[in-house]
């Protein structure tokens, strides 16, 4: 959080985040270290676009799709992507975020063919849609469940019926 | 492509060439899936076409779960996801807090973890051996492994009191002290485990029968592996070194000597002989970090109630399986977290499985998704 908290990583990390703030550009809506790690915070129209170019640079070369988590912030829904380089020792996150009465983003499949369960994932438990997947149909949840679980409003009800009808 | 079909099996016949392609559905309910996994498989003749897999039979909310639960308690559900590699679950989560926090981990204590985590990749990585034997027909190893593997667990029942649901590591250290002779009890496993080590090179390491089932099969190229999040034995089968442990090091893995051993194909026979490596690697870590192995206490100044400041983290850690994550969010203030999502390592390697499989021959595919070693607990969480 402070910057007491990165001395050594600033040092690796400085490189990097003049080339991600070139590659970012005018999408990017904040730079930002968040621990040692450094965040880019992107509007969901262009996050492809950011999330293409990051993996194609050589400098950067993120060609590991870490993690897609989903976060509900009542408002907003908030998709975050950990990229990670083999070549390099770098790592950056990668944020967006839809509207909660408008959830889509557009789909990474594209960019990393791991982001597939991730989003069907998302889609299941958050109702985030990602837009132009080619499969959303349920994944962790069986076909037919109601509501979002994984969202704040989601109330757990004491006992959960399977099996409908 | 038939996906959703109820029955077990489903011809579909091509209206121009005749062609006639059946479907099958394999799992949950089967052997070969190791739990509750399932697949539907079109063949034509013996010939894979596509996979479909299914997973979510044991999705339990772990995630949601945690977000009603205060940062202690949550260790409980992390011995929940990895069921046989419980340790190396419960330290990725507790790192991530004490990250949060900014807690000072005494260095008793990160042994005593690595100790306990190296013990149980090797207890995982007979399981995977025994198991691995039986799916390609062999009897034996499931013997051998079971067998050292329940010396393993003695050794974990001795320290933690339960055999497999530990809930032993605590932010900021271990639950209690090592009991007395634990480190001579460990050393004669390590001796117990070398033996067994070689016992394994004449059942299926050396078996005529077991590499030509598996020599050739299942493997994809390493770039494809890595595209789709594809980590831990299986990337290092295809040739790329990738282990957290040397490529973001964490505890004190650092001051060990160690190698991470890598294959060339990716093929089912690489996956298997990285971890029987892995094994032998282990064992060397767990007698060095013996001898080093320091007194004080096992426990760091934690405070009684744990509140994050707001924010998020994310750590990871290397599992037998490979990559595992926690990003945790706080908002600050509270004693639960605000969101916890768990990217495990079987999830992320079984989107790779239709990869793998298409085009093979349906007897291979059991052996290449036993070669997997995926652990239902944590696909479904």
């Amino acid at each position: 959080m402070t910057s007491e908290d990165r001395p050594e990583d600033s040092a690796t990390s400085s490189p990097i985040e003049a080339r991600v703030r070139e590659i970012a550009g005018d999408s990017a809506q904040s730079i930002e270290y968040s621990f040692d790690e450094l965040e880019v915070r992107v509007l969901r129209e262009s996050v492809v676009d950011v999330c293409a170019a990051l993996k194609s640079d050589p400098d950067l070369d993120f060609k590991y799709l870490r993690s897609l988590s989903v976060v509900d912030w009542q408002d907003e829904l908030e998709a975050v992507y950990h990229l990670s380089s083999l070549s390099h020792p770098h790592k950056l996150v990668v944020k967006t975020r839809a509207p909660i009465d408008d959830p889509w983003i557009p789909t990474t499949i594209g960019v990393w063919k791991g982001a597939d369960w991730h989003e069907r994932e998302g889609h299941d438990l958050f109702g985030l849609e990602f837009r132009g997947h080619p499969d959303l149909s349920p994944l962790i949840l069986y076909e037919g469940f109601e509501g979002f679980p994984g969202r704040k409003s989601y109330d757990i009800p004491e006992q959960v019926t399977f099996y409908g009808d | 492509m038939a996906t959703d079909t109820g029955i077990s099996a489903n011809i579909v016949r091509d209206p121009v060439t005749e062609q006639a392609e059946l479907s099958i559905n394999m799992g949950p309910q089967h052997p070969a899936t190791h739990g509750v996994f399932r697949m539907v498989l079109t063949l034509d003749g013996e010939r894979v076409v596509d996979v479909y897999p299914h997973i979510g039979y044991l999705h339990r909310g772990s995630e949601r779960l945690a977000e009603g639960e205060n940062f202690q308690q949550i260790t409980t559900l992390f011995d929940r996801l990895d069921y046989v590699a419980n340790f190396n679950n419960e330290w990725v989560y507790v790192r991530a807090v004490e990250k949060a926090m900014g807690v000072e981990v005494p260095e008793r204590a990160d042994y005593i973890r690595l100790i306990l985590s190296e013990l149980n990749r090797i207890a995982s990585h007979l399981l995977f051996y025994g198991t691995y034997g039986l799916d390609t027909g062999a009897m034996n190893p499931v013997m051998i492994g079971f067998r050292d593997r329940e010396r393993i667990q003695q050794i974990f029942e001795g320290v933690t009191g339960a055999r497999m649901m530990h809930n032993y590591f605590r932010i900021g250290g271990v639950k209690e002290d090592l009991p007395d002779g634990f480190v001579p009890a460990v050393r004669a496993l390590l001796d117990q485990l070398k033996v067994g080590y070689e016992e394994a090179r004449g059942t299926l390491t050396e078996s005529e029968i077991f590499i030509e089932r598996t020599a050739g099969i299942g493997a994809i190229p390493a770039e494809d592996l890595l595209d789709y999040g594809v980590t831990g034995p299986l990337l290092r089968a295809a040739g790329i070194d990738y282990d957290i442990r040397k490529a973001d090091p964490y505890s004190v893995y650092e001051e060990l000597d160690f190698r991470v051993p890598t294959g060339q194909t990716g093929d089912c026979y690489d996956r298997y002989m990285v971890r029987m490596l892995e094994i032998e690697q282990s064992i060397s870590i767990v007698a060095q970090a013996l001898d080093k192995l320091p007194d004080g206490a096992f426990m760091g100044r934690v405070p009684r109630i744990l509140r994050p400041p707001e924010g998020d983290v994310y750590v990871h850690g290397e599992n037998p399986r490979g990559d595992l994550g926690v990003y945790l969010v706080s908002s600050g203030g509270t004693v639960q977290p605000y969101r916890l999502k768990i990217r495990g390592p079987s999830f992320c390697n079984l989107m790779a499985l239709p990869a793998m499989i298409r085009g093979s021959y349906l007897a291979d595919a059991t052996v290449i998704l036993g070669s997997m070693d995926i652990v239902l607990g944590e696909v479904d969480r």
